[in-house]
């Protein structure tokens, strides 16, 4: 039950980008066609396991034991950078097509708040690693539903009828705006 | 506290660099700088008309042989050039390509939907199925072009999308927006290879054309005094204007759909008026040729499909080598029908046309004699095309069908002129229905012999044009309807006259199936000629191979050789049959689409091997297009041919009876045709003609 609530909450609670508002330049920049939504929010998603994977250790066998917890942003970042790159290498050699169609996206992942955000935040809550891979992965997913669900609505929008002063990502945002609020009528299902 | 955290974080960040390290050397990805240099020359559009992804992936493509040098539609022979340079190849021929609207029918179909929250073709498709009642015709929102990268489409005033050719870069885009298949992509040899399909935009006369000209295009830009335009448009599936605009019965003017309200469009004398003016010109206009593949096709016969097909395969690229056993090209059309239809003249512009092309002739080559499916093959000729027509007139069957006197349609209409000078005080006997039969009472008459003809039929169901059929009574043939002949009455040797009998079909009522005699009716009719003008068949003596067997399978009710009826395509893979020698006695423009047929089947024989048949090809007129009831507008009088006098039809040979008609007249017939799609047309028709005296206003626009 514990890792349903973990879950529910991490995807629609408390999304990483319409309810945290993390993450939302790749939400805004990645999100024109579902099929690029796609391959950004996997991306993502294994990014953050990543990440999580890494800097739960770091934390818990360097950071907290030797008392230099205050490094913890720059050591993370330092360690996400880093992963990055490796990703974009691999992906590079491995699944060019991917990487072809991430393009300049991929090394904006590297500044990805998201990220970040999700490697502090289960720091923060104390999670075991288990749990917090859970949870990381439970963000991503959230980040890949709200990804998917506003490049949809943007290739509606795209043959829609709108003001062309607002075309492209104005009309993008004020979705976004909207779409937060939706994601919003979830607080209070849960803790 | 600030050492160790300056040393935490120096060997995090090495241990980081390290594994970065390793990783790049394992991971590491050797890039062509070929790649580089091919996407600099690129225009880095990314419209993905080349069919990749962007321009990375087209010079990713060319560099590993995938793509040629020429992919990038959106660039001009110079960056392939470059990019060949690169790549150490050669820049080969690169067929321009550019987008094309078939929709004619605008906002003029009928409404089924009107949504006003889309604005958006594929999305209204996508939620409606279109706005019109029409699958195919244009929906008028401008997805096209709002897609087009390059500005080159509009929106004209009636909602339609406008092609600017010279902007084009065919990257596809439109075409691929277009949720209706309104705007195509396409090249001259495409154009010219296409057969009708059931989701094409045609217009009624388009589909019963056999040649399927696009007729309600060229009518358009006659009117909108394009002639050039006009005659490239005729021209896309008709290389002889000229004579079909003469002598075709024109079966698109029995279904134009303005038959429904007042009379057809006068397509003919529009179609002939456009050849006429290219003609009168005196210059030609310049048609796009591919440069020259390197396959060579023979073709046996010099006639309309002959002459059809070898146009058809030059245009595309193909080399045609036209094998004629007479001295003359242009089979049927140069000195059997007469003057007065089709002057020789006339005849031989058409052919130098397209000989000027690149086509060679080999006159007084027969085949069979001179020149065998064996010899042609070790000539280097990859296909051949038999199309040696249907000259052969069979004899009448009836007691003394030999004797002296009697003839048949084709010798006396090639001797007219020279050996048939002057019939005066003599009767001609007629025997047929057919053109050839009203061509030989017209011929027989104007050298001043009395002519009867015995038409084994009622008028209606004569394979005669009607216009043909009214010349020949208008100028003293007695033609004598629903007879036969039952034998030929010879004194001294030669032809005194017919016996014949009347017929009678078995039902009066309706006429169907073949008339029998009626007993008792026994008649008889004086003639010092009787010429028979039945039928013609097709003379199989060169189509037997050296032991004499026949090489092909012949149709036993039209008596031609028996092919695919979409490819041509005989049992003999790389023999191809059309015309007459195919169809039996036909209509010339019948001759035109098979020379067109058989060269889009040729084309891909030698090209690919093997001959695709067209998804969805149409075969009969569409239910779609023959609407019951309609309304137009304006009621305009059809055009009427200028014809020469009666007496002067009596004493000349060289003078056409019909002539063409002035520009304002072609202009305000051409006004008439409603532009029809398959379910729409334009009710406005002729609005600019409104104050005209003849012109009467039916309905007023825009009323119920």
């Amino acid at each position: 039950m514990d890792y349903f609530m973990l879950f529910v909450s991490a995807i629609f609670i408390n999304n990483i980008v319409l309810v945290q508002y993390l993450g939302t330049c790749p939400f805004m920049g990645t999100s024109k066609s579902t099929d690029v939504a796609i391959g950004m929010g996997a991306a993502v998603i294994f990014v953050m396991l990543m990440a999580t994977a890494f800097t739960w250790p770091l934390q818990h066998y360097v950071l907290t034991p030797y008392g230099i917890g205050y490094l913890q942003t720059i050591v993370f970042i330092l360690v996400i950078a880093s992963l990055v790159q490796f990703v974009e290498l691999f992906l590079k050699k491995v699944i060019p097509p991917l990487h072809a169609s991430l393009g300049l996206f991929l090394p904006l992942i590297t500044t990805n708040c998201a990220v970040m955000g999700v490697a502090i935040m289960v720091q923060r809550s104390n999670y075991s690693f288990v749990k917090a891979m859970a949870f990381s992965l439970a963000s991503g997913i959230g980040f890949l539903i709200a990804l998917v669900i506003i490049s949809s609505i943007r290739e509606r929008l795209d043959v829609s009828p709108v003001p062309t002063v607002f075309r492209g990502i104005p009309v993008a945002l004020i979705t976004a705006g909207v779409m937060s609020l939706v994601f919003l009528a979830f607080q209070g299902m849960a803790a | 506290m600030v050492t160790s955290s300056i040393l935490v974080l120096f060997l995090l960040g090495l241990t980081a660099a390290s594994v970065l390290a390793v990783a790049a050397r394992i991971l590491h990805v050797k890039e062509d700088p070929r790649v580089v240099s091919v996407e600099a020359c690129l225009p880095g559009a990314n419209c993905g008309g080349c069919g990749y992804p962007g321009c990375s992936a087209a010079a990713t493509a060319v560099v590993n042989g995938d793509a040629p040098p020429e992919l990038c539609v959106a660039a001009n022979m110079e960056t392939a050039t470059r990019i060949a340079a690169i790549m150490g190849s050669e820049v080969q021929f690169k067929e321009p390509k550019v987008a094309t609207n078939i929709c004619s029918g605008g906002s003029r179909a009928n409404l089924l939907f009107d949504y006003k929250g889309v604005e958006d073709c594929r999305a209204e498709a996508l939620l409606y199925g279109g706005e019109k009642s029409c699958g195919i015709g244009c929906i008028g929102l401008g997805t096209c072009v709002k897609v087009c990268g390059f500005n080159a489409i509009r929106l004209s005033d009636a909602g339609l999308p406008v092609v600017d050719w010279n902007a084009c870069r065919s990257c596809g885009k439109c075409a691929e927006a277009c949720p209706t298949g309104a705007i195509r992509i396409s090249s001259v040899a495409s154009v010219l290879l296409h057969l009708n399909q059931t989701d094409d935009c045609l217009a009624p006369c388009m589909q019963k054309c056999p040649a399927q000209i696009n007729v309600r295009r060229y009518i358009q830009q006659l009117k909108q005094g394009d002639m050039r335009g006009a005659m490239l448009t005729i021209k896309e599936h008709n290389p002889l204007p000229l004579a079909v605009g003469r002598v075709c019965p024109a079966p698109c003017e029995n279904i134009c759909r303005r038959k429904i309200v007042d009379e057809g469009v006068a397509i003919h004398t529009l179609h002939r008026y456009v050849a006429d003016w290219e003609m009168q010109s005196g210059t030609r206009v310049n048609l796009h040729c591919n440069p020259p593949s390197g396959h060579k096709v023979a073709i046996i016969g010099g006639g309309p499909a002959g002459l059809s097909c070898a146009y058809f395969l030059r245009r595309v690229g193909h080399e045609p080598v036209i094998f004629e056993k007479r001295e003359h090209i242009g089979g049927m059309m140069r000195g059997i029908i007469p003057e007065y239809r089709l002057p020789a003249k006339v005849v031989d512009w058409e052919v130098q046309t397209i000989l000027n092309l690149g086509v060679e002739t080999r006159t007084g080559v027969a085949f069979g004699r001179d020149v065998t499916l064996a010899d042609l093959e070790k000539e280097g000729f990859e296909a051949v095309f038999i199309a040696t027509g249907a000259w052969k007139v069979p004899p009448l069957g009836i007691d003394n069908d030999d004797a002296e006197g009697v003839l048949d349609s084709i010798s006396f209409l090639h001797g007219v002129g020279h050996v048939y000078t002057d019939l005066r005080g003599k009767t001609v006997a007629v025997v047929g229905g057919s053109n050839t039969a009203m061509d030989v009472v017209r011929s027989a008459a104007r050298l001043g012999a009395e002519v009867v003809a015995l038409v084994p039929c009622i008028q209606r169901k004569m394979s005669a044009n009607k216009e043909e059929i009214l010349r020949a009574v208008e100028i003293g043939g007695d033609l004598r309807y629903m007879t036969a002949p039952l034998a030929i009455e010879v004194e001294n040797g030669a032809v005194s006259g017919v016996t014949y009998c009347d017929l009678a079909y078995d039902n009066p009522e309706k006429p169907v199936g073949e008339p029998k005699p009626v007993s008792g009716t026994k008649a008889f009719v004086r003639a010092d000629m009787v010429i028979a003008a039945t039928d013609r068949l097709v003379d199989d003596g060169p189509l037997c191979d050296a032991e004499g067997k026949p090489m092909f399978k012949k149709d036993k009710k039209t008596g031609g050789i028996t092919a695919n009826p979409t490819t041509l395509q005989t049992d003999i893979p790389n023999v191809f049959v059309g015309g007459e020698v195919h169809t039996g006695r036909s209509i010339l423009i019948q001759a035109v689409a098979d020379g067109r047929r058989a060269a889009r089947a040729i084309h891909f024989h030698v090209t690919e091997g093997a001959v695709p048949e067209p998804d969805n090809q149409q075969v009969q007129v569409i239910p779609e297009s023959i609407l019951k009831d309609m309304r137009v507008n304006y009621s305009i009088p059809r055009v009427q041919e200028p014809l020469i006098s009666m007496d002067e039809r009596r004493h000349t040979f060289k003078e056409e009876v019909a002539g063409s008609i002035a520009y304002e007249k072609a202009r305000k017939e051409a006004s008439r045709c409603l532009r029809c799609g398959l379910t729409c047309y334009d009710a406005d028709a002729g609005a600019e003609y409104t104050l005209d005296e003849d012109v009467t206003v039916i309905n007023a626009p825009g009323g119920e």
